[in-house]
């Protein structure tokens, strides 16, 4: 007797999202993203359709981050205190799609630099690259405020997605992102109820529910993932099976910054004989933490290592096919 | 909660008046109106007083499409009326309503069968309204039976246990609580449960006090659907809170405004 399997019934669907915009839209990019889509939880072929495949954004700082750990800092040692430089190399060397500018250089501990100066920075990027860009503040509320509307002023018309707005600090840069035509990352400490007040408070500015994209906030393997999963697991069940429309957004992970706060991927191999080459640790930390993420849903990852990216990426290759074991067999024979 | 807007119904002066008038404008904005405020279908009633009701259920099927897509609640107990309104309907309706008694539940099955459509099933047969849940309970097994007989699938059956006002037969208000937790152990896959709400409060002083309390009550025993007034903002609010406190929607602190956005 064939073996009949269990299939869910879904009635909603994840918002489709466009990062990027090329010259016939009004931008400069040479090529664009889409994620979002799905109608069906992740990689359940037989249940509902993935139509955009989740993506990995390669993460470039607008300065040198000092305090990277050397395996990590080592592909980009060259370009590092360049981002035109480091995006092209992240593009033609380590095929990235989609590019996450992180503006660390406006921190006030970077470097306090002005929303001139760092608009240059985005500048350079845009120049130097066609791909998408997600383009991320540093994170200090005030200073946020200051860079950010400058940066989404100078990227208009590229479609860019912008974060991130907070509960307490959405205002200044949904506004810029209305204006400049670009999308929104609305983010919450691991906490699904914040998730949606965010998604709300920003749609009630009059931005559309369909250019926001989720960050619930993640740590990394060993580090409470596990909250994020079930975050953002019942986020997905709570969109596609109950319909809520405040929650069908797509959903992107900060994995490269979680990852490599973790010791286990940074700490040396004199301090723990036992854990292996420091050199392998970092990367696998850094994918192990992503295919989980893919797991529960996540559509675009923020990633720092060109090996963890290339396995991340090799790991989405098998899990879009449409019958991933057949398929594995045929490459086997 | 599956909310069906009560307001389009010809026992109501400004609605009989306009199906005399061919008003379209006035039917339209109820429909608009109850679909802002959170109305999943617009219940359709030509109302008693009506010359030629298949005249006047097209009439009113037609102009509520032209201002909305939210699926239709057809209300008549007349076989060729409901059938005039389901050929009209664009999106899947639902039929309001058969009873247990069996010419009646085969001529209306048929309807749903045939044009694919959902249909709310009473809980009383030729010798009335039941007195007790048990009864009802029969009568809702007899329906279910004669569905799955037919086809129909258990989602798309609505089983009302039948409310009556609270000052005319009091006990009632209890009973068909019972009978709304019966029904979920009655089949596998249960049927779906709905009510008309208002008829609790039929005559009283307080009748959207009474409204929201019983709708609050009634989905704490599992039931799916409810014939309201979404006008009454105060009824909606209770019942958006309810879901929320039955763990059927995510909190946030917009959790009402949440709702009304999905």
């Amino acid at each position: 007797m064939p073996l009949e399997l269990v299939k869910e019934k879904w009635t909603g669907k994840i918002n489709e999202v466009t990062i990027g915009a090329t010259k016939g839209e009004g931008g400069t990019r040479t090529s664009k993203i889409v994620v979002g889509g799905e109608t069906g939880l992740p990689f359940l072929h037989e249940e509902g359709e993935m139509p955009h495949r989740p993506v990995v954004a390669m993460e470039v700082w607008d300065t040198a981050p000092s305090d990277w750990p050397e395996v990590l800092a080592a592909p980009f040692k060259e370009v590092m205190d360049d981002p035109g430089r480091w995006s092209k190399k992240c593009v033609e060397e380590y095929g990235a799609d989609l590019l996450a500018l992180r503006l660390q250089s406006a921190h006030s501990d970077w470097g306090n630099a002005s929303p001139e100066k760092v608009s240059e920075g985005v500048k350079k990027v845009l120049e130097a690259v066609g791909v998408p860009l997600i383009i991320l503040g540093p994170g200090q509320d005030d200073r946020d405020n200051e860079v950010l509307p400058r940066c989404s002023e100078v990227a208009k018309g590229e479609k860019c997605l912008f974060g991130n707005a907070t509960q307490d600090n959405y205002k200044t840069l949904v506004a810029a992102c209305l204006a400049d035509g670009h999308s929104i990352i609305g983010e919450s400490p691991i906490d699904i109820n914040i998730a949606k007040q965010v998604n709300i408070l920003i749609s009630d500015m009059g931005f559309p529910l369909e250019k926001i994209i989720m960050d619930p906030t993640t740590g990394g393997l060993g580090y409470g993932l596990e909250y994020s999963y079930s975050i953002i697991e019942r986020g997905r069940l709570a969109a596609l099976g109950a319909g809520d429309k405040t929650m069908a957004l797509p959903i992107i992970c900060r994995v490269g910054q979680e990852s490599w706060r973790a010791k286990e991927a940074k700490a040396g191999e004199s301090d723990f004989p036992d854990w292996g080459a420091v050199s392998e640790r970092g990367p696998l930390w850094e994918a192990t933490t992503a295919v989980a993420l893919l797991q529960a849903g996540a559509d675009i990852l923020v990633m720092r290592h060109p090996r963890a990216v290339e396995s991340v990426r090799k790991t989405i290759d098998s899990l879009t096919r449409k019958n991933p074991l057949r398929d594995s067999a045929e490459t086997l024979d | 909660m599956i909310i069906i807007g009560e307001k389009i119904n010809g026992m109501y002066k400004v609605v009989a008046k306009a199906i005399q008038a061919k008003d379209k404008s006035a039917i339209q904005k109820l429909a608009e109106e109850q679909v802002f405020a959170s109305a999943d279908y617009l219940d359709v009633n030509t109302g008693p007083a009506s010359a030629n009701p298949v005249e006047a259920m097209e009439w009113l099927v037609d102009t509520i499409q032209e201002v909305t897509d939210t699926p239709l609640c057809l209300d008549t107990t007349k076989p060729e009326v409901m059938e005039a309104g389901l050929k009209k309907c664009k999106c899947k309706a639902m039929i309001n309503s058969t009873t247990g008694q069996e010419e009646k539940l085969n001529a209306f099955l048929a309807l749903a069968a045939k044009y694919g459509a959902a249909i709310i099933g009473l809980a009383m047969d030729e010798k009335g309204i039941p007195q007790d849940a048990a009864a009802r309970a029969e009568i809702a097994l007899r329906i279910v039976t004669a569905a799955m007989e037919k086809g129909i699938s258990l989602d798309d059956l609505y089983i009302d246990p039948l409310i009556l006002p609270v000052n005319v037969a009091q006990p009632t208000a209890g009973h068909v609580l019972e009978t709304l937790r019966q029904l979920k152990v009655l089949s596998d896959p249960p049927p779906k449960t709905v009510l008309g709400l208002s008829n609790i409060s039929q005559g009283t002083e307080e009748r959207e006090l009474i409204n929201r309390t019983y709708l609050v009550m009634a989905q704490g025993c599992g039931l799916d659907a409810a014939i309201l007034d979404p006008l009454d903002s105060q009824l909606i609010d209770a019942l958006i809170t309810a879901d929320l406190l039955l763990n059927k929607n995510i909190y946030c602190d917009s959790f009402l405004k949440a709702y009304r956005k999905k």
